[in-house]
């Protein structure tokens, strides 16, 4: 039996089409993917991202743990502020990428991704059993408790503070909605009761993302429609999400990341801090970042027209075969083929032509540099 | 509900079908183009090209997924449609029109006694 978010018939009387999506009955489009996307880039979308998973981490050694089992430097973070980070296991793998947030002192918040809510609550509790202050942290599984929507797009700042017209309340201290700024976090209230807003997004866009209880978001999701619609807001499904997301090469955990793959090879190093000391998966990157990686994570664009390139796709370069396409799409902003795949590091180099091999035949690609699509700038 | 016009044959794959004489012209139908979803590439069989019913003879790809589309009946591929090749968003809009995909010479004209009437077609789609 597939999950269903507090959102679901929602989605049913907007004519979504529904997909499996990590064990979740998630829209994957409700008018049309293009549609969705463009507006995403010009306008507004809002997405159901309710199947996400939240973890809280609290108390006074709830920093010195999520900087033993995450890569990025949580002591960088004030309280209101957020971070993209990666959790590794020992050979550097990446067991989740996520987002940490801190919402005060002691207190944490982490967005996971939906398919690997399970496998990292567990890992998360068998490294709490190993961590020597663990009578200090109090690790929760809220994912029961939130949903989620993303609000995303160049014209989602000029109705987001009509949708939660107060100063926020908790973390991040803002007088609107708007002046928070990138990663940033706080609490608003809303009706009754309070949201947690963030300015982040997966879709290369400004935006939003509205952490709240089911009711609480099932007004958010009404309010977004309502006031962003003389903006040209629309319901995005994850068809679009995923198209945005690719554009933009930001990674999907079980395509660009898993358990055999380190952040490293996945060109987020930055995102890797070996000088904070000791964490899970640092001896393997460490290594990796001094003496070199096996494979590595390019994005391509087609040269010629053809089918779209798509996950599983060999990719080929000097006459054989070189590496495996792991998102692949018709870029809708571009209106050509794209992707991004592992290749070894020779081969990984900005402009070398590639051959991506759509069912049976070779077709001409060219590496680029990410993100594959860039914002027009404003004349 | 998707349209199923009254004068052509169906296939349980969402090929439609008009006969005329000894030629077979096919596309996919309104459902499937719906299903499918923003075609962003076409491809053809070559005008000569023999071809079995029930052969995958074409490729529809829409921005997420990629469809065979079968031959609905034997024979010799007349023509492909260059101009849903060159503007496959075509299919979408103008499934029975201007987004045809390919004319066949039928070998063997009692097969297209066996494709579905728009009634058993509508049956099927449940419109």
């Amino acid at each position: 039996m597939l999950k269903r978010t507090t959102l679901f018939s929602a989605h049913q009387k907007l004519g979504a089409r529904l997909i499996d999506f990590g064990g979740w009955e998630m829209p994957v489009q409700y008018a049309g993917l293009v549609a969705e996307h463009l507006a995403v880039r010009s306008a507004a979308g809002v997405f159901d991202i309710s199947h996400m998973g939240e973890v809280t981490a609290s108390g006074p050694a709830a920093e010195a743990f999520l900087n033993w089992v995450l890569t990025n430097n949580i002591r960088k973070l004030v309280p209101g502020e957020g971070q993209y980070t990666l959790m590794c296991n020992e050979r550097g793998g990446v067991i989740d990428d996520l987002y940490a947030y801190k919402l005060s002192a002691d207190v944490y918040l982490l967005i996971i991704n939906a398919s690997r809510t399970p496998a990292d609550v567990a890992w998360l509790k068998a490294q709490w059993e190993k961590f020597s202050q663990r009578a200090e942290v109090c690790l929760h599984d809220a994912s029961h408790n939130y949903s989620a929507v993303a609000v995303q797009g160049p014209k989602v700042k000029d109705f987001i503070s009509d949708c939660f017209p107060n100063v926020s309340c908790a973390a991040m201290r803002v007088n609107r909605v708007t002046d928070l700024k990138k990663n940033e976090i706080a609490e608003f209230h809303f009706e009754s009761g309070g949201v947690l807003i963030s300015r982040t997004g997966y879709t290369g866009e400004d935006g939003f993302e509205v952490v709240g209880e089911d009711v609480m978001i099932q007004h958010v999701w009404k309010k977004l429609l309502e006031k962003g619609e003389p903006f040209g807001i629309k319901a995005c499904g994850l068809g679009a999400r995923d198209t945005l997301r690719t554009e933009v090469c930001y990674p999907l955990y079980g395509n660009e990341l898993d358990e055999e793959t380190t952040p490293i090879e996945a060109g987020l190093g930055f995102f890797v801090s070996l000088d904070k000391g000791e964490f899970i998966g640092r001896k393997i990157l460490a290594e990796q970042k001094a003496h070199g990686i096996k494979k590595k994570l390019i994005a391509f664009k087609m040269t010629e027209k053809c089918a779209p390139p798509r996950s599983h796709y060999p990719i080929w370069a000097d006459g054989k075969v070189v590496g495996v396409v792991t998102s692949g799409t018709q870029s809708p902003s571009l209106g050509a083929g794209i992707g991004m795949g592992y290749v070894p590091p020779e081969v990984a180099k900005l402009h070398n032509h590639i051959e991506i091999e759509i069912r049976g035949k070779r077709f001409p690609a060219i590496i680029v540099p990410k993100p594959i699509y860039k914002k027009p700038q404003p004349a | 509900m998707s349209n199923i016009p009254s004068d052509l044959k169906y296939t349980k794959s969402h090929e439609w079908v008009r006969v005329s004489g000894d030629t077979a012209t096919i596309g996919i139908t309104d459902h499937a183009q719906a299903e499918l979803t923003d075609i962003v590439f076409v491809e053809l069989p070559q005008a000569g090209r023999a071809v079995k019913a029930g052969e995958a003879c074409a490729v529809v790809e829409s921005v997420k997924t990629a469809s065979d589309i079968y031959a609905p009946v034997s024979g010799e591929i007349l023509e492909s449609n260059k101009t849903v090749v060159d503007s496959p968003a075509l299919a979408n809009t103008e499934p029975y029109a201007g987004g045809w995909f390919f004319k066949i010479k039928l070998s063997n004209p009692a097969e297209a006694n066996s494709l579905m009437s728009p009634d058993q077609y509508k049956a099927q789609v449940g419109g």
